[in-house]
């Protein structure tokens, strides 16, 4: 995707998620929240962010790593206490051999020990990010086994 | 030899010496400051985001329970709204409100229980026996509805488990007003006393840039001047039918942080009061058979900060995703903000400061590398201590022989 088509992009991202209005009582019908999903591959994501956390300033909530099977997913969810609304940056890493995506913790501090995180029990490799060392497997475990793979049995 | 200076690094940990929890701080001091902090955590790994993907939907609400004792209502709360979610389910209004009552007594006893711990930090043996003996009677009314003192369970996909009995109210009513009365007077006796205004104000401030960088939530935020709350923001269960503020203090300090969970503390009392008298009738559950695929994301104002739960649905009877973040997960990482530049001594409060959530050891070794001394879990109490003694004199406020005992 060219820079200005990602540029329009953001631009309607921006007037749906600011028109959002806080809601004042929960229903059936508008279920638990405002819920955004925004699906990207795995180049965009660190624009996308920037563009969420920076201009926007929306709240760095957490990051969710998942394996889907044919290909891995980081998703990075944004919350507007504003409106109430979850937006979700859903990228997709394609290459399950060596996945590897661009870190966000240059961007957000808080987003270093999730990334660690992710880093350890997916084996997802976070480019630039400052310090990825292991956070949630001891020192002891083995290199190149990852605990929430689907293919490790519980 | 090089010219290479070592710096000397205190080791808190493993086992944190005051929250009694597997968390292992390492800080390098020059003299008695804090120049730079290094966490490491998950000793204490259960891997429960990988145990949800093996348990079916209604099985889930009895693991993520056991997260965290204290939180026992909040985690299940935001998992089984996620489901809700997916599955388009809505449940009964009196469930709503079971469930606002059940959080609102989770939040109460859970800052009694900090601002206890708290007082014992600083010294102040009477704040903790105070606090901790209002928090009984809070247990107890929980154990009555629930059947536990913690780790409640009472949350299901569609509703709440056990309904809390028309008998009861009374009682809960007569109850909430003790303790709020009483809160209200340890609030008072806490926030006038000019001991704990100087111990306490200006120690680990963490500013309000810095915790929207950190991303934190909660009373750690709101003590910074963020003034968010998922049960205003993003309303759920019976929080948009009740009428209460959302407490923010601008200062950032241990006092701000304090001041928000006591005040939170007679609020939460407030709002189960109303949330009593305002329950509806009806069932509280409703039947739900089959969770179709699709995501969900569920968050609650747990008593440290918003709970988030996200979870993947492929149309089978477990997720295949579910992830959990707790609060302290991200509020445990602004101690790089708030606790450099600290002495050592107001480093054990400003740790203590976020709530990170309590596990059952306790033991730690502090060891100075450059005058090789080693302070324990005693010594170190002995510090935070010998420091609010040292301001009571400069201050002239009469000598306390209770923690003497």
């Amino acid at each position: 995707m060219k820079q200005h088509e990602l540029d329009n992009r953001l631009s309607t991202i921006e007037d749906k998620l600011i028109r959002i209005e806080r809601r004042r009582a929960p229903s059936a019908a508008e279920g638990a929240g405002d819920r955004v999903y925004l699906l990207c591959e795995r180049e965009q994501v660190f624009e996308i962010c920037r563009f969420l956390f920076e201009d926007l300033a929306l709240r760095f909530v957490i990051s969710t790593g998942v394996d889907a099977e044919d290909c891995f997913e980081v998703l990075h969810h944004f919350a507007n206490d504003e409106s109430g609304c979850i937006a979700t940056v859903r990228a997709f890493i394609r290459d399950r051999e060596n996945p590897e995506i661009e870190s966000i913790t240059p961007l957000i501090p808080g987003a270093e020990w999730i990334e660690r995180e992710m880093h350890d029990v997916l084996g997802i490799g976070f480019k630039n990010h400052p310090n990825l060392r292991r956070l949630i497997l001891d020192d002891d475990w083995p290199e190149g086994v990852y605990p929430l793979r689907k293919e490790v049995q519980t | 030899m090089t010219e290479a200076v070592r710096k000397p690094v205190l080791a808190v940990g493993p086992f944190h010496p005051l929250q009694e929890e597997m968390e292992f701080f390492q800080l390098t001091v020059d003299g008695e400051i804090v120049t730079d902090i290094d966490v490491r955590i998950s000793y204490n790994h259960r891997g429960i985001e990988k145990l949800s993907e093996g348990l079916q939907f209604d099985q889930v609400p009895f693991l993520v329970s056991r997260i965290c004792g204290i939180c026992s209502a909040s985690h299940p709360l935001a998992y089984v709204q996620a489901v809700e979610e997916i599955a388009g389910v809505e449940p009964p209004e009196r469930a709503l409100y079971v469930r606002t009552i059940i959080n609102e007594l989770e939040r109460i006893h859970s800052h009694l229980l900090w601002v206890g711990l708290a007082g014992h930090f600083i010294g102040y043996d009477t704040v903790f026996m105070w606090a901790w003996k209002y928090r009984e009677p809070v247990l107890d009314l929980l154990e009555e509805i629930t059947g536990n003192r913690n780790n409640y369970g009472n949350v299901k996909v569609g509703g709440c488990r056990e309904d809390i009995p028309d008998e009861l109210v009374p009682k809960m009513l007569k109850e909430l007003d003790a303790i709020e009365k009483k809160t209200e007077m340890l609030t008072k006796a806490v926030l006038d006393d000019p001991v704990i205004h100087a111990r306490l104000k200006g120690v680990g401030v963490l500013k309000k840039e810095d915790g929207i960088k950190f991303a934190v939530t909660g009373p750690t935020a709101r003590g910074s001047g963020i003034a968010i709350d998922v049960r205003r923001d993003d309303p759920y269960a019976a929080y948009s039918d009740l009428d209460w503020q959302v407490i923010s203090q601008p200062e950032g300090d241990v006092f701000a942080k304090a001041v928000v969970r006591l005040l939170e503390t007679i609020e939460a009392a407030k709002m189960t009061r109303q949330a009593l008298k305002k329950l509806p009738k009806g069932p509280v559950a409703v039947e739900v058979k089959e969770i179709p695929p699709g995501e969900g994301c569920g968050h609650a104002e747990a008593p440290r900060g918003e709970t988030f739960h996200y979870v993947r649905s492929d149309g089978g009877n477990r997720p295949v995703r579910h992830k959990v973040r707790a609060p302290s997960f991200v509020n445990v990482p602004s101690f790089k903000a708030s606790c450099i530049g600290e002495s050592i001594a107001d480093v054990t409060i400003t740790l203590a400061a976020v709530d990170p959530c309590y596990s059952c050891t306790e033991r730690m070794a502090v060891v100075d590398g450059r005058r090789n001394v080693i302070h324990d879990y005693a010594s170190l109490l002995q510090m935070s201590r010998a420091k609010t003694t040292r301001l009571r004199k400069e201050i002239g406020a009469p000598e306390m022989k209770l923690e003497d005992i």
